[in-house]
């Protein structure tokens, strides 16, 4: 190779930070709709919801999704195709994330450009997991008639607006984390924007 | 939709003043008729999700029924008003005037309508808002109605006008399904004002925003005739 490798792919890059704007927009519109009729003793803000009123809520949320959805199938795909979750999230044991989680309440998070932590693996993979579940219980709420199978799935329709509701909690939580980590460690940032290069020539070997 | 003239020169000058405070400004999707570039992206959207929704409607999909101690008692009200603003229709005048690819335009009295064969179903409204609550309704099934005056069941849409200024409009396939009815009664007795009177749109495969209440003309069309809260934002196709 003539020049060396980024630490993140530009079609990584690319989709995270598509799929970062979609995750905004889906939450802050989707606090909006559930505002409309709450089923829990309280309400979003409105400064923090996205759309002033529930039609504009729920056509920014309606938007949004197609951009979670088709960005998030090329995700998936890409990286089963490419290997990188297998090289990048895999593999993944409970002795790992219990070291890592200490090492990382101590503020001594390991990490090497270009390879996860366990804390970050297991929080990547749940989160992909959360997503697929956002997606999966979002539809059977818009659509319990037509796509009634999956509605009953969930156990009918107010159940999956629950379970849409935890989804979205999980999903916000490891927002959370995720910045705190970011906000710990904060070089790795510049290389999810730019992709930054792989310190030396080993590590692309070992690969 | 309103006829929008459009200057590129213009429309240039909004997405860049948009650029600078897509997040301020951007997000009201609050005036669908002098649209900004995101109303436009999001107007586009809802178009396509309107072709997603037809193209998931199967006509033989029947939306749930429930049985009798499912009801939601006492029944919830809703409206774009309060419930002493309900149109009070007078039956002795009322006519069900009929508009558009339609054969027989004769408007309808309420008793011809009850004498017509009867349809009772116990299904679930649920509301764009996110709550839902089930109620029992009877009437004429309108697919039976529309054959029945000879409409063209080939033309695009089935609209609604109402004694409240209320008007709504939905995709024929939607019409000619089974549990689409003109409702006349609600909960075993006559619709009451508040609930529609004399003569409401029940359509269970769609949201609640749908089903149209005291309808005095119904019209069948190729144009596309939109609806009250479709003006303003929310999705046209509304299926469930
Ligand atoms: C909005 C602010 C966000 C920032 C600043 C941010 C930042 C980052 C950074 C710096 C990395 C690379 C970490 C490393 O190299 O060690 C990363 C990876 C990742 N982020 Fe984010 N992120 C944001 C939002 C999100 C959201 C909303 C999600 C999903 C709900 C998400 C999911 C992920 C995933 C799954 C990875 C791993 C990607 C892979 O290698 O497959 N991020 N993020």
């Amino acid at each position: 190779m003539a020049h060396r490798r980024p630490i993140h792919p530009l079609a990584l890059r690319v989709m995270h930070w598509l799929n970062a704007i979609a995750i905004v927009t889906l939450i802050g519109s989707g606090w909006e709709i559930y505002d409309a009729s709450p089923f829990l003793p309280f309400t979003f803000p409105q400064w923090a919801t996205i759309g002033q009123w529930l039609g504009g809520a729920i056509a920014w949320h309606l938007a949004a999704i197609w951009l979670l959805m088709l960005n998030g199938a090329l995700y998936l795909g890409w990286g089963l195709v490419t290997g990188h979750f297998r090289r990048k999230l895999l593999p993944l044991s409970l002795r790992a994330v219990l070291r890592d989680t200490i090492a990382a309440a101590r503020f001594h998070l390991p990490h090497r450009p270009g390879v996860y932590n366990a804390v970050q693996r297991l929080l990547y993979l749940g989160v992909i997991g959360l997503g697929v579940l956002a997606v999966l219980s979002g539809l059977a709420v818009w659509k319990p008639v037509q796509l009634w199978p999956l509605s009953d799935l969930f156990g009918g329709f107010f159940v999956s607006r629950v379970i849409h509701f935890i989804a979205m909690a999980g999903i916000v939580l490891f927002l959370v984390v995720h910045l705190l980590l970011v906000a710990l460690v904060p070089r790795v940032l510049p290389a999810m924007i730019t992709g930054g290069h792989l310190p030396n020539p080993e590590s692309e070997a070992a690969e | 939709m309103p006829a929008l003239t459009l200057n590129r020169r213009n429309l240039l000058g909004r997405a860049l003043a948009l650029g600078a405070a897509t997040t301020l400004t951007g997000c009201d999707f609050d005036d669908p008729s002098h649209p900004d570039v995101a109303d436009r992206v999001l107007n586009a959207m809802s178009h396509w999700n309107d072709e997603v929704q037809a193209a998931l409607f199967n006509p033989h999909t029947l939306a749930p029924t429930f049985p009798a101690s499912a009801i939601t008692r006492p029944p919830r009200f809703n409206a774009f008003y309060d419930i002493d603003k309900a149109p009070q229709v007078d039956l002795a005048t009322w006519r069900l005037g009929l508009t558009g690819r339609i054969g027989d335009k004769q408007p309808w009295r309420i008793a011809q309508l009850r004498a017509l064969p009867q349809e009772s179903q116990i299904t679930r409204l649920i509301c764009v808002e996110g709550w839902r609550v089930v109620g029992q309704w009877s009437g004429v099934r309108l697919g039976d109605f529309l054959r029945r005056i000879n409409a063209d069941t080939k033309a695009r849409y089935v609209s609604f006008q109402c004694a409240d200024g209320y008007f709504e409009s939905i995709d024929m396939e939607s019409a000619l399904h089974p549990q689409t009815i003109l409702a006349l009664d609600f909960l075993g007795a006559p619709l009451t004002a508040p609930f529609g009177a004399p003569l409401r749109l029940r359509i269970p495969t769609k949201l609640g925003y749908k089903n149209a209440k005291s309808i005095v003309a119904l019209g069948v069309t190729n144009q596309f005739p939109s609806g009250y809260w479709e003006k303003q934002g929310y999705n046209w196709f509304g299926g469930s």
